[in-house]
């Protein structure tokens, strides 16, 4: 049994520790909050962009005019857009992530399709720093503040690696936000782009446009993409607070279940010694006696 | 018909306007427009400029920085990629910027450079356009 000292000791250093959980559950939390609500101040902006897309897509007839909605005939390289934390200490987030896209790189692989890999995110940069994938290009600290300019900039570059036909097609891999319990790591294909136009494509309005429908939806096409990059990194940085807060929860609750056992080994290993104690002065007192 | 339209202004950053107006005139790529309720369906491309509307007799400016505006059945949506009342518009750095876009256009060589300068100086104009009145 672990003499008194000892244990004492590991009360003290698990109490440190849920001293520090706490704070950063506090601070998760908190950041939450503000990533929510720029989350929810960009969604209509989002809603209404899809909108204006599936409306424009839906009145066109021959999409070979369109070099981002073509798709191409023949795909040989796949260009990956991965979004993670720069952080860890939020539960299995990041892995979620990672493996998504291994397995993602891995049935491309197996197609025998190229796959480059953009990272968004630290800890996608790390993990891939080691392994056999091409990474085109590492971005970092882009969820601290989430911007348009950003989602732009990396979305022209995607659209730039379309368009010249370095990537036949360009994927995404988020975190899909759920609700704060639950995220989901999620794929999704950015270029070519396929319009939701199931809505209502059946009541096509007859609209004015101006300067005419082909420029509006050549000038609007790219902007689709940056709304889409942009929307998956909001999601990202609410999932990764999120899931963050709830992992230094379950530290938090495991490290006073943690104190709770020690202090019972420490009272128990008190007990013992007082008892111990208690029988030699009986003994003694026994043995005078006689 | 109606005799009112809803305007709504939403930027990436949140949503600006969302009211129930009397007219907007807008900052179109070719002219601007103006729209009153039972216009016909409507898209185009913004550019950087003003956007009026009025309510009532009290009638509003925004500065927008580009964009797309739909009219459909009396309702006005307008994508800004930013947007700004006149209260909102920050003196002082519309200033600044417009100082700096003008050294810049007049320090630029290259096509590209002297087009961003360009496109700045305008959002800078257009704010303060909109802050001074």
């Amino acid at each position: 049994m672990a003499t008194l000292r000892d244990v004492k000791r590991k009360i003290e250093a698990v109490k440190k520790t849920s001293q520090i959980t706490k704070a950063m559950n506090m601070v998760a939390a908190s950041k939450l909050r503000t990533a929510q609500q720029n989350m929810e101040k960009f969604h209509p902006y989002a809603l209404k962009f899809r909108e204006f897309i599936g409306r424009l897509a839906a009145g066109v007839e021959d999409t070979k005019a369109y070099s981002l909605l073509t798709p191409k005939e023949e795909v040989k390289s796949v260009e990956l857009l991965l979004i993670t934390a720069d952080r860890g200490l939020c539960g299995s987030f990041n892995t979620n992530l990672l493996v998504a896209a291994e397995r993602f790189i891995r049935a491309k692989k197996a197609e025998g399709i190229e796959v480059s890999l953009v990272n968004a995110g630290r800890k996608a940069k790390d993990y891939f720093r080691r392994r056999p994938v091409k990474v085109r290009d590492s971005y970092t600290g882009l969820l601290n503040k989430v911007a348009y300019e950003d989602a732009r900039r990396i979305g022209g570059d995607l659209i730039d690696q379309f368009e010249t036909g370095s990537a036949d097609e360009v994927y995404v891999i988020y975190s899909h936000f759920i609700n704060i319990a639950k995220q989901q790591a999620s794929l999704v294909k950015l270029l070519p782009i396929t319009p939701a136009a199931g809505e209502e494509g059946a009541t096509p309005f007859e609209y004015l446009f101006e300067p005419s429908h082909q420029a509006l939806l050549t000038d609007l096409l790219p902007n689709y993409i940056y709304v889409q990059v942009l929307e998956s990194l909001y999601q990202t940085s609410v999932g990764e607070h999120a899931s963050r807060m709830a992992a230094m929860e379950n530290a938090t609750s495991n490290c006073k279940e943690l104190v709770k056992t020690l202090t019972l080994t420490y009272n128990k290993a008190r007990q013992a010694g007082i008892t111990k104690e208690l029988m030699d002065i009986v003994g003694g007192a026994e043995a005078l006696k006689k | 018909m109606a005799d009112k339209i809803i305007l709504e202004i939403v930027t990436p950053e949140r949503k600006v306007v969302s009211e129930t107006v009397d007219i907007v005139v807008a900052p179109g790529e070719m002219g601007e427009f103006g729209v009153l309720p039972g216009h016909i369906a409507f898209l185009c491309k913004l550019r950087v400029g003003e956007l009026r509307y009025r309510q009532g007799a009290a009638s509003h400016q925004i500065a927008v920085m580009g964009g797309y505006a739909e009219v459909l059945n009396n309702q006005v949506t307008i994508l800004a990629t930013a947007a700004e009342a006149a209260v909102e518009i920050d003196v002082i750095r519309a200033k600044a910027a417009r100082e700096r876009a003008e050294r810049r256009l007049a320090e630029s060589k290259d096509k590209f450079d002297f087009v961003r300068a360009q496109a700045a100086l305008q959002r800078a104009l257009a704010r303060l356009k909109i802050a001074e009145r």
